[in-house]
C-alpha cells in the first residue's frame, strides 16, 4: 500500500508531577494515498500536531502504528519532510545553505547540492536572497525558505504543521497559493495541519475535522474543486458552503475545548 | 533622559571618556592637593614616571610578557579540556549526569586556595602558575559551555532530524554552530577571570611577572609602581576584550545581525 497509513494510533502523555496522564489522541485511523493533499482541521489542543509529529517520527505513539509505503515508521527520516509553525531555519546558515542542509547530511556532492538549492530558490522566489541569513528575512520569506528546505530532500511526504500560522493574512494567502502551485506541479503527498478553515478548503482535496481532546476524527469532507485552483475560488458560493459546513462541525468542538480550558 | 532612549554614537564616546577624565582629575586633586599622603597614594604624574622607570630600568616589559604568557597558556589548556567536555555534557545527558555534580562542586573550590598545595607539588615555577589558571578556569568553562549547548532550541534539532540528520550531524552541524558564539563569549568572560588568578599566583610565590613586581614595590612603598602595574593589567584586559569581540564578529556574522 503506497502512501501513509495510520492505524489505531493514540498518544497518552504521562501526568506532570503525579497528575493524571493526559490522553491527547484517541486511537485514530487515517490513510493518505500517494499524491493526495489532506488537511486536518481542529481546535487548538486537539492533538492534531501530536498526530503529525508521530507521522514525522518525532514522537512515538502509545498504541498503533504508522507505515509509509508499507514500511513502519520508527523515527524521523528524510522521506518525510516537515515545515513547522515556528521559524526553524538554521540562523548560522544562509538561505542557500539552509536549503542544501538535507542533501548535505545525506552526502550529496556539493555541485549537485548547489543545483538543487538554486532550482528551489527560483521556485519560491528567493534567488536574490541566496546569501542572506534568516534574521535578515521577513516571516513569509523564512517560511518559503523552510518549504524549499523540506522539498530539497525530495521527500515522499510533506508534513506541514500550521506553517503559515504566524504570518499576516495577506502573506498567508500568497503562501497558500505558492504551496498549492508547488503541489500542483509535483503532486507530493501532503498532510497539512491547520485551524484555519479557509486555508484547508482552498488547498486540500480532503478535510478531516478533529474533535476536542482526546482527538478523534469527527467528520470528513471531500473538496471537489479541480486543480489548478485560483485565489478567486475563495469567493465562490460553493467554497462558502463548504466553509460553512466545516465551521459548524468545528464550532461545537471548539466550545468543548474552551470549556475544558485548553 | 528617558528609560531605554538610545544615545548617539558620538555622545557615547564623549561620555565614556568623560568618566576617565573625571577619575584622573579627582585622583590628581586628592594627591596634589595633599589630602592623601604621598606614601599611601602616588599622584598620576609620579605613577607614569615610575612606570617609565620600571620599563626602562627594570625590564618590566618582560614581566608583562611573562604574565600574558601564563594567562594565555593556562587558559588555552583549560579551554582545550573544558570545551569538548562541555559539548559532550550539553549534548549527551548521561555524560552530564556523570560529570555535572562533581564539576559544580569543583567550581566553588577557590583557585587561590590551591596555591600553597600547587607550590608543594610543582614548585614556584611556570607549572604552578599554569595549574592555578587551569583550575580556576576549567570548571567554569565546562559548566557554562554545557548550559549553552544544552539550551539549543528543540525545534531546530527536530527540523534537522526531519531533514535526515543523524546523531553526529545533529551534534556537529546543529548544536556546535548554534552554541559557538555563546562559547566564544564564555571564553572572553573566563579569560577576564583568569587574570585575577595569575596575579594572585604571582603575588604569593614568583620571581617574575606583574604580580611579582607589585609585591616587590610594596616592600619599597612605591605606590606609583603598584598602581602602574594594576593599570597595565586593566589596559591589557581591555585590549584582549576588544580583540575577542572583533574576532567573534568576524567568525559569527549571523549572530550580531
Amino acid at each position: 500500500m503506497s502512501g501513509v497509513v495510520v492505524a489505531g494510533v493514540s498518544r497518552t502523555f504521562p501526568g506532570v508531577r503525579g497528575g493524571a496522564p493526559v490522553q491527547a489522541l484517541a486511537p485514530v485511523d487515517l490513510t493518505v494515498t500517494e499524491g493526495d493533499f489532506v488537511a486536518i482541521l481542529g481546535p487548538s489542543g486537539c492533538g492534531k500536531s501530536t498526530l503529525l509529529r508521530i507521522v514525522a517520527g518525532l514522537d512515538r505513539p502509545t498504541t498503533g502504528t504508522v507505515t509509509l509505503d508499507g514500511k513502519p515508521v520508527s523515527g524521523p527520516g528524510a522521506d518525510r519532510g516537515m515545515v513547522f509553525q515556528s521559524y526553524t531555519l538554521f540562523p548560522w546558515l544562509t538561505v542557500a545553505e539552509n536549503i542544501a542542509f538535507g542533501p548535505r547530511e545525506r552526502g550529496t556532492p556539493s555541485a549537485e547540492r548547489r543545483a538543487i538549492a538554486e532550482k528551489l530558490m527560483a521556485q519560491v522566489g528567493l534567488t536574490q536572497f541566496a546569501n542572506h541569513y534568516p534574521k535578515q528575512l521577513s516571516g513569509g520569506m523564512q517560511q518559503r525558505a523552510a518549504l524549499a528546505r523540506a522539498l530539497a530532500n525530495d521527500p515522499k511526504v510533506l508534513l506541514l504543521d500550521e506553517p503559515f500560522g504566524a504570518l499576516d493574512h495577506q502573506t498567508r494567502s500568497l503562501m497558500q497559493e505558492l504551496l498549492l502551485s508547488i503541489w500542483e506541479e509535483h503532486r507530493k503527498t501532503v498532510l497539512f495541519v491547520t485551524h484555519d478553515i479557509e486555508e484547508a478548503v482552498f488547498m486540500a482535496n480532503r478535510v478531516l475535522v478533529m474533535s476536542a481532546r482526546p482527538g478523534r476524527f469527527k467528520s470528513e469532507v471531500a473538496i471537489p474543486f479541480a486543480h489548478p485552483r485560483s485565489y478567486k475560488l475563495k469567493t465562490t458560493p460553493d467554497f462558502s458552503r463548504l466553509e460553512e459546513q466545516l465551521t459548524e462541525d468545528i464550532r461545537s468542538e471548539t466550545i468543548i475545548a474552551v470549556q475544558a480550558g485548553f | 533622559m528617558k528609560p531605554l532612549e538610545p544615545v548617539s554614537p558620538a555622545a557615547r564616546v564623549v561620555l565614556g571618556i568623560a568618566f576617565f577624565v573625571i577619575f584622573f582629575a579627582a585622583w590628581a586633586a586628592v594627591t596634589f592637593g595633599g589630602l592623601v599622603p604621598k606614601i599611601f597614594l602616588a599622584d598620576p604624574v609620579t605613577m607614569l614616571r615610575e612606570g617609565w622607570y620600571l620599563i626602562t630600568n627594570h625590564g618590566f616589559l618582560v614581566d608583562i610578557g611573562v604574565t600574558v604568557w601564563r594567562v594565555v597558556g593556562g587558559f588555552i589548556l583549560a579551554a582545550l579540556v573544558a570545551v569538548p567536555l562541555g559539548l559532550a555534557m550539553g549534548a549527551y545527558k548521561p555524560v552530564e549526569a556523570f560529570f555535572e555534580p562533581f564539576v559544580s562542586f569543583a567550581r566553588y573550590l577557590p583557585a587561590s586556595a590551591f596555591i600553597p598545595l600547587f607550590i608543594l607539588w610543582a614548585g614556584v615555577g611556570e607549572k604552578q602558575k599554569l595549574l592555578v589558571i587551569f583550575v580556576g578556569s576549567v570548571f567554569q568553562i565546562v559548566l557554562m559551555v554545557a548550559v549553552a549547548v544544552g539550551s539549543i532550541r528543540r525545534d531546530l534539532v527536530e527540523a534537522a532530524l526531519t531533514l535526515g540528520a543523524r546523531d553526529q550531524g545533529i551534534v556537529a552541524r546543529v548544536m556546535v554552530p548554534y552554541a559557538a558564539p555563546q562559547i566564544a563569549e564564555i571564553l572572553r568572560l573566563v579569560l577576564g577571570w583568569a587574570w585575577t588568578y595569575v596575579i594572585v599566583a604571582e603575588l604569593i610565590g614568583s620571581s617574575s611577572g606583574i604580580g611579582h613586581m607589585i609585591i616587590e614595590s610594596q616592600a619599597l612603598l612605591a605606590t606609583g609602581q603598584m598602581i602602574f602595574g594594576i593599570i597595565v593589567i586593566g589596559v591589557i584586559g581591555l585590549i584582549s576584550d576588544f580583540v575577542f569581540k572583533a574576532v567573534n564578529q568576524k567568525l559569527f556574522p549571523w549572530s550580531t545581525i
